[in-house]
């Protein structure tokens, strides 16, 4: 097809906008073993503080307590899991990771962005679908053996 | 007997399919060792998409996922008997 210049063709203006996207995202943190329950939950505190001063939305905070890893990390086999699904700009994430970096007893953390799939189905975690799920099985396992 | 190749059964042979189409699951979780542990072998590798039969689209997920866990110590990067 021919090019009219009759029917010129419309391009779509982009508009600057202020207006920045806040997008889904999770952290999973491991802290020192070496730590009380109570420095365990100050620190977590500490960083749900950093994020809300920073304007995000804390959706949901988990703690899986002491657990133990896969590999030795600084020396250590065991660590306190946390994990944070919050709301927030793209800058947040670089004053959460150097909050990060500069906590000593934050042994290893990683952050990830939330796609339309991974929100569902976190949606879905939050309410104990999938726990129950294991747990069911966990049982019928049990049975079986008995 | 005469060096001949046997006739392959080609019924038998049953067809691939990825999982995760035919069930339905559109996000992989990385922090689910157990679920994760399928698509491993015991020296903590990711298995091929020959072997599982998982399509391109989700053991690229897959293969994030698994990363993903080692990163985070819930599972191994190498181990010797995961199984």
């Amino acid at each position: 097809m021919a090019l009219s210049f009759r029917n010129p063709v419309i391009l779509p203006t982009f508009a600057p906008s202020n207006k920045t996207i806040m997008r889904n995202y999770e952290t999973v943190f491991i802290l020192n073993p070496v730590l009380s329950e109570d420095q365990a939950k100050d620190t977590v505190d500490k960083f749900v503080k950093v994020l809300k001063k920073a304007n995000a939305d804390v959706v949901n905070i988990e703690n899986w307590g002491l657990k133990k890893m896969a590999y030795p990390i600084n020396k250590k086999s065991t660590g306190f899991y946390n994990l944070i699904e919050f709301k927030a700009d793209a800058p947040v994430i670089d004053t959460l990771e150097t909050e990060y970096r500069r906590d000593e007893s934050i042994m290893r953390f990683l952050t990830t962005v939330l796609d339309k799939h991974a929100i569902v189905y976190n949606e879905r975690r939050r309410k104990g679908e999938f726990k129950n799920k294991k747990q069911a099985v966990k049982k019928a396992e049990e049975e079986r053996v008995k | 007997m005469t060096l001949m190749n046997e006739p392959i059964k080609r019924a038998e042979i049953k067809p691939k399919y990825c999982r995760f189409k035919k069930n339905g699951i559109k996000y992989i979780d990385y922090k689910d060792p157990d679920f994760l542990l399928k698509f491993i072998n015991e020296q903590g590798k990711i298995l091929p998409r020959r072997l599982t039969g998982t399509s391109l689209k989700f053991q690229k997920k897959v293969a994030q996922a698994v990363k993903r866990a080692r990163h985070l110590a819930i599972l191994p990067y190498t181990g010797d008997s995961l199984k």
